[in-house]
């Protein structure tokens, strides 16, 4: 089991091997098996990189950013791309565009982070608790979720930023409240599938209670297609977030938010076009990158659903 | 078919209409307890806000006995409930409230914006069906072709783009730079109120008033919003279109349909086609239904008097009647089509039976 007992054996043909010596061993080997698989997705990795580098972006702001992202320099505003100092040009408050971009992208991944956390964890219990219990509890609960499916997302998003004022939190929340119900309803259609086999059974036998059962033995089968779930949505709640900030509602003014940014440089479209557009590839390039990899990892965690999707 | 292997239970089946009737009335509770929820998270969102709903009504100088009155003939000394009654009998009676901002009635506002959306995202629909089916059809036979590789591709663009972006983007190059649409609004100033709106859809009233100047103006302003929301409807509808096109063209009949020495083409649209369309009609509604929330972004960017200029416009001044209003809406739209889909597919399609 320890790496001093297996001299003789490489990392790679441990985490290979057909005979695992432990659970951990057997985990760590289907983890490889499928790293193995999706690298040899080049698109997939593709995505990989650009998220990496975009991690290391948001890491190193303040040593890449060659500006102060909040500075303003009126005398030389609304530069063009190219401008010695400004490679990306600047914005109509003479902000160094390249520099807010940067910063931008620690607020993205703020975003994406905290959204990925809340909605997937309200979704899985949710979910489970109702496929678990059934009944009463299972019709009350999916009403609900069908209920905030009802809602184009975005428009709730709207509604729940109007109640609850605008800002990055807030923002968060909103979208977070409309994308928990797919994660429920996939949380239950799993747990359905697990509810009455045996080992659920066997373990009921032994004495463990509900919530050990759902805690211990239900969330980490439900998690692989969460995960993957997570990661194609990713790509919608940058779009929704990005489009709050771009009305106005998420992150605000001076903050180099990526949405807000495009609705700074709109007055300028036609005049001063990289303020707007330079902010918008950014997202679409980081959304394209979530793309990416959720369908390579698809493929990679669930054969079910093969290439022809 | 025996009757005792259907029926473990051994309960008597009761005759097909009542059991048709009993699955009728199921589905339309459902719907009922749907739009019941819909419509008290609104109620929530609008109790919750940090606006105070009497001062808004009164002034911030009112005097505490009209302060009081108010608040009484709100209903707002009730328990919740029955503020949620109440607020559910306004609605049935399609009284939404005022809105701060136009001082009228919301579903007067509403029932005079709405036709604008519904061109949009009707035309948009169009581009995305006319486009997408096709592309979708020819991606599945041709499998792995360039024409399959370049659909992957325009449908994960459609996927990841932001779409006020594209909007901002296509405004600068096609009215900004080439000249060749019409700018932001309906019309050009010019042509403004020529045309007495009856139907409130100006390629409409247009055409039936003879108008064609302003026929024409009207379309080249919509072309552009409608495009961009056409293009996110046909990176839906191609990839679905595609993906139910490779489960038929796999089946055996297909292929007896080929062995029979039919026409490629006969098998493809006639044959394998013929059996996608009640799926396709609903990914239609549904396509229709998320463009909705698209033209939200779209109008803003394009200055598009219609539902989601309205939203966006009543949030930033914290008019909260007409964001609940709209807010209803929508998401009473969204619900319709959403059933509609549902219910076609069960109707037209004797595998869901």
């Amino acid at each position: 089991m320890s790496r001093t007992s297996q001299d003789r054996q490489t990392w790679r043909q441990w985490l290979l091997t057909d005979t695992p010596t432990s659970r951990a061993h057997a985990r760590a080997v289907a983890a490889y098996n499928g790293w193995l698989r999706l690298r040899a997705n080049h698109m997939a990795m593709l995505g990989l990189y650009i998220l990496l580098a975009l991690l290391l972006v948001a890491l190193l702001a303040p040593w890449l950013a060659p500006h102060d992202p909040l500075a303003q320099d009126l005398a030389n505003r609304l530069q063009p791309l190219g401008t010695p100092g400004h490679p990306l040009g600047t914005d109509s408050l003479g902000r160094d565009i390249l520099s807010r971009m940067i910063y931008g992208a620690r607020i993205t991944l703020y975003i994406v982070t905290l959204v990925a956390l809340i909605a997937p964890i309200v979704g899985l219990l949710v979910g489970t608790v109702a496929g678990y219990a059934g009944g009463w509890t299972d019709a009350i609960l999916m009403r609900v979720t069908d209920i905030f499916l009802a809602f184009p997302r975005l428009v709730l998003a709207l509604a729940f930023v109007a109640a609850l004022g605008t800002g990055i939190e807030n923002a968060v929340l909103a979208i977070s409240i409309t994308a928990w119900p797919p994660y429920a309803r996939i949380a239950r259609a799993e747990t359905l599938t697990f509810r009455n086999s045996d080992f659920i059974a066997a373990i009921r036998l032994q004495g463990a209670r509900p919530l050990r059962i759902i805690t211990r033995h239900i969330w980490p089968l439900c998690l692989s297609s969460l995960i993957i779930r997570v990661t194609l949505d990713m790509a919608g709640i940058i779009l929704a977030a990005a489009g709050l900030g771009f009305l106005g509602l998420g992150a605000q003014p001076p903050s180099p938010e990526w949405g807000a940014m495009v609705a700074e440089g709109r007055k300028f479209i036609l005049d001063h076009w990289w303020v707007s557009t330079m902010p918008g590839l950014a997202i679409f390039t980081v959304s394209l990158a979530f793309n990416l990899l959720g369908d390579g990892m698809r493929d990679v965690l669930d054969p079910r659903e093969g290439k022809s999707g | 078919m025996a009757i005792a292997e259907d029926n473990p239970g051994g309960r008597r089946r009761s005759p097909p209409l009542l059991r048709h009737l009993r699955k009728g009335a199921a589905t339309i509770g459902a719907v009922l307890i749907t739009m019941l929820g819909l419509l008290f998270v609104t109620f929530l969102i609008g109790r919750v806000m940090p606006v105070d709903p009497v001062l808004s009504v009164v002034g911030e100088r009112a005097s505490k006995e009209v302060y009081d009155d108010a608040f009484r003939a709100m209903g707002l000394d009730k328990p919740v409930l029955v503020q949620f009654a109440y607020y559910l009998r306004d609605v049935l009676h399609f009284d939404f409230g005022t809105s701060l901002l136009t001082a009228r009635p919301v579903s007067e506002d509403i029932a005079r914006v709405f036709p604008a959306t519904f061109e949009l995202a009707t035309l948009g629909t169009l581009f995305g069906v006319v486009l997408g089916v096709p592309l979708g059809v020819i991606a599945a036979v041709r499998r792995g072709s360039w024409v399959d590789q370049s659909a992957r591709v325009v449908a994960l663009i459609g996927y990841s783009m932001p779409i006020f972006w594209l909007g901002l983007v296509g405004l600068l190059i096609f009215y900004g730079i080439l000249g060749w649409v019409g700018g932001p609004r309906r019309l050009d100033i010019f042509y403004q109120d020529i045309v007495e709106p009856r139907t409130g859809l100006l390629l409409l009233d247009s055409a039936l008033q003879g108008e064609w100047g302003v026929f024409r103006n009207a379309f080249s302003h919509i072309i552009l919003p409608a495009s961009i929301l056409g293009y996110y409807s046909m990176a839906y509808i191609s990839r679905m279109t595609r993906s139910f096109m490779l489960e038929q063209l796999g089946a055996e009949y297909v292929i007896t349909a080929r062995v029979k020495g039919l026409p490629e083409r006969r098998v493809i649209w006639r044959h394998a086609f013929g059996n996608i369309k009640v799926q396709l009609i609903t990914v239609i509604a549904l396509s229709y239904a998320n463009l909705l929330e698209g033209a939200v972004l779209t109008e803003t960017i394009f200055s598009w008097p219609g539902i989601g200029s309205y939203i966006t416009t009543a949030l930033l001044s914290a008019d909260m009647a007409a964001v609940l209003g709209g807010t209803i809406v929508v998401g009473l739209i969204f619900v319709l089509l959403n059933i509609f889909s549902d219910l076609l597919y069960k109707f037209l399609d004797p595998r869901a039976k």
